[in-house]
């Protein structure tokens, strides 16, 4: 061999040695450098993880039964992976399945998509969850349908029928409680990736009512299956298992059957005024929508509490559809999703009174003294008309709050503006006792029920009033120099530049029409139902605010108690003993000799309540009926509202008194605990019990 | 035969077996590192080949091990052809050259022909009957590594270089099989005949400014290739998706990630034989042929993996070492040949499961499942031994 071959063998051998060296090299890294990386990724790659939902808690009434609960139900489900490894990407599996559960095929094809990725359906149609779950298309199929979806697997690869359960509303007896129980809706992707909840992609929550207030006990732990799966995605086996923890129940303080007379009552009030069959109501009232709230006038516990317009809450099952959602949000249908009683506002009319009167004494008047309930009274230029311009003489203030006189109030809240200095204001500020007497009933705050999106109402002082014109002067200003020339109305223009005008020079100052106004409850106060059901409540139990409360306890499905949601006091309203007693003479003389008597007079049971007319521009006037019974020893308390409705007495009234007859068992002029739909005829105390086996006994009936 | 003689009787019986271990019997003779380290690779490749094809089979339905047994089988043949190899006389090799090539080039048109079939995007295999399959273009790195070997020593044992007219030939000898591999296409073949080619020529004592020309030439050429389009962007970023996934994302991206996934995951000593969850997932493709060597990183881990390149290295060593003891030229070039085949694609194969060389369908040489490569490569090593005792003849 030449020595030029030897070399080069050299060369071959030397390279042959390099090359090995290298791979020697690189293997080292891979394997022991680097090898916590690819052990990671090597465990994201084998493992998925399948979730197993929790059965979410029950939400019952005081009585154990059932408002919001489970059922089972047939979901056909597709799995994406396997019906897209079909030869023809599944296009034949999903024509064939969309035919046999009679839907439309793009229906089935958008819920195949994933939301966020290229060409998917807009949500809530697309998948939101992992692509390696299940995704349901259809709920509530038939067995029929399920059985030859199951029977025959080559049809349909990659589909399943199997049961699932989804949250039902069965409405004991009626008792619908939409707005009270809420509703669930998808996880939305901030709170996903909050990350500290942890929720999962495919879980519902709580969106509105008892079921987002105590959607923590409720829902439960989901369990997991963390599957080991090869390249195909096909399952080889269990890695680990956590099974699920059902949801805790909610046992509440409503009644279901006292909840479906309080519904029906709010509805037929409604209808009857919008035919024109309740007194002042004649060509038809609007009654666009009301409200109705029993308490237990010892605890502020809620005892039933509607709204109306209303829905059915299962309508939100299994997701509601874009058309159901604008049906429930439209103003044109009246907002059925709105709840009147703890997120309506609404002037409080003379149902106000008690708190003008309570705010007259701390002013300084006398509940001894005779006050002239003319039939207008004279507010600067202003005349102040009494109601039907009736006139009753010196009167004291009892008979005034009976017959609700408007002309002795307007009189108490305009001596009240009179001392504090009227429109400019005594050295050191004005008492401004009424405005503070209302806050101190807990009017333009939250009563810190325990449901979501309450609204806290308003009660407007003289620095409000001050801030705003402030805040909106310089636009007045402007407007009262260059008029309204785009509006076309000339007499309108006119009369809007003459506002401008008045409000850019003393549109800061706290006039006494205002003060006149406040203390009948007209102007720009407003106020919930459930506000005024506190107010008439501390009323009638000697004083004290409570927080009303839905919630009484939380049980766990062992029937093991978790929590139990004592009653929460807010604070005292600011009336001595005297007083209150006063008060409470005058609105059981409500009843039996003032605006109530024509419904309570001959009632069975004592009881003591106010009307109100609210006079709202342009509108039909707000029916106030807030009451209490019975007058001696309250149980509970009572107060409906129906939005341009008509009078107190004329719409609300009968309403209210057919929620009493329910609650004391009245037929003609008997009252019997033994008729009422409450057992017993009282609330109950000790909670409903839930046996082992998840059987659901009602409390004992507590002995008188 | 003379029955008086029972001690005869005795030396006849003994003769048979005894004879074989003589000192100079060819038994003894034969390069036992050589065939230690193929025998331990055919170990470890069934152990490994096993592992990779248990799981596939049982979800299919199938049997088991029936990869297995036919890789047994494929190593017994395997074997039988080495020996035959070894025991040819070195002058028939000679003569059947000629006929090896011609039947490794008819086998190539074959393949192009509608007689041949596509595995894994190459064009590069005919069904035979029963289940079993040839790829020509294995046999034809036998066939030239032989018959370019006697083509470069006929006239040149004494003299320092061969002529330019040897090297012509050479070249054209060479272009046949490797233009129909190039057809097919099977790019990682060709890659592998090109660096025997060059090696062999380098060897054979062809001056340096010559190999420089060529390798220069080939690099134009590749160049031009892309260039103008005769390869097809999808080819091009096949070849490039080693360095970048992306480039092909859903085939050699997956397979070189899922490949490291696998080898990373190995560590030092591995997740031990048959309980590689990369492998028994089935996340890498083509694990029991090209991909095999990620089974024994997963399984074996560095210890095993790497005792694998070491084993490829004695080979290696082995090999340049009966090419330097060679008697005479063509001796030492049949031995490059094989040197330069194992080594390109040992490197070749193992580098693309590691990620540093593209990914092309070229089997690792004893460790990988596959009859026609793995006949050839025991074909190799019969030549080797062929090589190896000729030096005492």
């Amino acid at each position: 061999m030449s020595d030029r071959s030897r070399l080069r063998l050299l060369v071959l051998q030397v390279l042959a040695v390099s090359l090995m060296l290298t791979l020697f090299g690189r293997l080292f890294f891979l394997q022991v450098v680097s090898g916590e990386q690819y052990q990671r990724a090597a465990a994201d790659n084998r493992t998925r993880e399948v979730v197993t939902p929790a059965v979410r808690g029950l939400i019952l009434d005081s009585q154990g039964r059932p408002l919001a609960q489970n059922r089972t139900t047939i979901v056909v489900s597709v799995d994406r992976t396997a019906v897209r490894k079909q030869k023809d990407d599944g296009v034949a599996v999903i024509k064939r399945l969309s035919k046999t559960l009679g839907m439309r095929e793009s229906k089935v094809k958008g819920s195949l998509t994933l939301c966020g990725t290229k060409g998917a359906a807009k949500a809530p149609v697309c998948w939101n969850g992992s692509p390696y779950q299940p995704i349901p298309i259809a709920k509530d199929v038939s067995t029929d349908v399920a059985l030859s979806i199951m029977e025959r697997r080559e049809l349909y690869p990659g589909v399943t029928a199997e049961l699932s359960t989804v949250r039902d509303y069965p409405a004991p007896g009626g008792a619908q409680s939409a707005h009270v129980l809420g509703y669930l809706g998808p996880v939305s992707d901030k709170e996903y990736s909050d990350g500290s909840s942890g929720l999962r992609r495919t879980d519902l929550i709580g969106r509105a009512g008892l079921e987002a207030s105590y959607d923590t006990y409720l829902r439960g732990v989901p369990g997991f299956k963390s599957l080991a799966v090869n390249n195909a995605g096909s399952v080889t086996g269990t890695v680990a298992t956590q099974d699920a923890t059902p949801g805790n129940y909610v046992v509440t303080n409503l009644d279901a059957r006292v909840q479906a007379v309080a519904e029906k009552a709010l509805k037929t009030q409604i209808m009857a005024a919008r035919a024109g069959k309740t007194y002042k109501c004649g060509g038809g009232c609007r009654a666009d929508s009301g409200s109705v709230v029993v308490l237990n006038a010892k605890t502020g516990a809620v005892v039933a509490m509607a709204s109306y317009p209303s829905y059915d809450p299962n309508v939100w099952v299994g997701g509601v559809s874009q058309k159901e959602y604008q049906s429930l949000t439209a103003p044109s249908s009246n907002t059925p999703l709105l709840s009147r009683a703890w997120a309506g506002e609404y002037i409080p009319a003379s149902t106000f009174k008690v708190i003008s009167t309570a705010a007259a004494v701390r002013a300084g008047e006398s509940v001894n003294s005779l006050y002239d309930c003319a039939r207008e009274y004279k507010v600067g230029n202003l005349t102040k008309k009494n109601f039907e311009s009736e006139a009753f003489g010196p009167i004291t203030l009892r008979r005034a709050i009976e017959i609700s006189c408007n002309t002795v109030f307007y009189g108490l809240g305009y001596d009240a503006w009179v001392r504090d200095g009227g429109l400019s204001p005594k050295a050191g500020g004005a008492d401004e006792w009424f405005v503070k007497t209302a806050r101190d009933f807990g009017l333009g705050s939250l009563t810190n029920v325990d449901l979501p999106s309450e609204r806290p109402g308003r009660v407007v002082d003289r620095a409000d009033v001050l801030k705003r014109w402030k805040d909106n002067k310089a636009t007045y200003c402007k407007r009262a120099k260059t008029g309204y020339p785009e509006i076309g109305d000339r007499t309108r223009a006119r009369l809007l530049t003459a506002f401008a005008q008045e409000n850019c020079v003393d549109g800061g100052q706290y006039k006494g029409g205002f003060a006149a106004d406040f203390a009948i409850g007209q102007g720009e106060t407003a106020v919930t139902p459930l506000q005024m059901a506190t107010v008439y409540a501390a009323i009638a139990n000697g004083g004290t605010l409570w927080e009303p409360q839905v919630a009484k306890a939380v049980i766990s499905p062992s029937g093991v108690v978790i929590k139990k949601f004592e009653p929460k006091a807010s604070g005292q309203i600011p009336v001595d003993q005297a007083t209150l007693q006063y008060i409470q003479r005058s609105l059981r003389g409500v009843a039996t000799n003032g605006t109530g008597k024509g419904l309570f007079k001959d009632f069975p049971v004592a009881v003591s309540a106010k009307t109100g007319s609210g006079q709202v521009t342009g509108k039909d006037d707000t029916s106030w009926f807030d009451s209490y019974a019975p007058s001696d020893n309250p149980q509970y308390v009572v107060v409906m509202m129906v939005s341009q409705g008509g009078t107190g007495a004329g719409t609300s009234g009968p309403g209210v008194k057919k929620i009493y007859q329910a609650l004391f068992g009245v037929t003609g002029s008997t009252a019997s605990a033994s008729r009422s739909v409450l057992p017993g005829g009282r609330l109950p105390t000790a909670l409903p019990t839930i046996g082992k086996d998840g059987s659901i006994k009602q409390p004992a009936v507590a002995k008188r | 035969m003379s029955l008086g003689y029972p001690s005869t009787d005795v030396y006849r019986r003994r003769s048979s077996v005894d004879r074989a271990f003589d000192r100079d019997s060819t038994l003894r003779r034969l390069d036992w590192v050589l065939m230690g380290a193929v025998l331990a690779l055919l170990f470890v490749g069934t152990l490994l080949v096993w592992s990779a094809t248990r799981q596939r089979q049982l979800d299919l339905g199938l049997d088991p091990q029936a990869v297995l047994k036919k890789h047994l089988l494929n190593i017994i043949i395997g074997i039988s052809l080495a020996v035959m190899t070894t025991l040819l006389d070195y002058r028939m090799l000679r003569a059947y050259a000629p006929l090896v090539y011609i039947a490794s080039v008819v086998g190539l048109l074959a393949v192009l022909s509608p007689l041949g079939s596509t595995i894994n995007g190459a064009h590069s295999w005919i069904i035979l009957p029963a289940g079993f399959s040839v790829q020509p273009s294995e046999f034809a790195k036998v066939a030239l590594v032989v018959g370019v070997a006697m083509l470069l020593s006929e006239r040149r044992d004494g003299e320092s270089s061969p002529l330019l007219s040897d090297l012509g030939l050479a070249l054209g000898f060479a272009a046949i099989p490797l233009l129909l591999i190039m057809l097919q296409p099977d790019l990682g073949t060709a890659m592998v005949i090109s660096f025997i080619i060059l090696g062999m020529l380098a060897v054979a004592g062809v001056p340096t400014k010559w190999i420089a020309g060529m390798v220069g030439a080939a690099a134009v050429l590749g160049l031009i290739a892309i260039k103008v389009g005769v390869l097809s962007t999808y080819q091009v970023n096949r070849f490039a998706a080693f360095a970048n996934p992306s480039l092909d994302p859903r085939g050699v991206g997956y397979n070189t990630g899922q490949a490291r996934i696998a080898i990373g995951q190995g560590g030092l000593s591995g997740q031990g034989l048959f309980k590689g969850t990369q492998t028994n997932g089935k996340f890498v493709p083509e694990q029991q042929t090209d991909f095999i060597f990620t089974v024994a990183g997963e399984e074996l881990g560095l210890i095993g993996a790497g005792m694998i390149i070491v084993l490829l290295g004695v080979i290696l060593w082995r090999t340049i070492r009966i090419a330097r003891r060679a008697e005479d030229l063509f001796g030492v070039l049949v031995a490059t040949g094989i040197a330069c085949w194992f080594t390109f694609q040992a490197f070749e194969n193992i580098g693309m499961t590691l990620g540093i060389t593209p990914v092309t369908g070229l089997p690792l040489p004893f460790v990988s499942y596959g009859g026609s490569a793995m006949f050839a490569n025991m074909m190799a090593i019969g030549l080797l031994q062929n090589v190896h005792l000729k030096r005492y003849v």
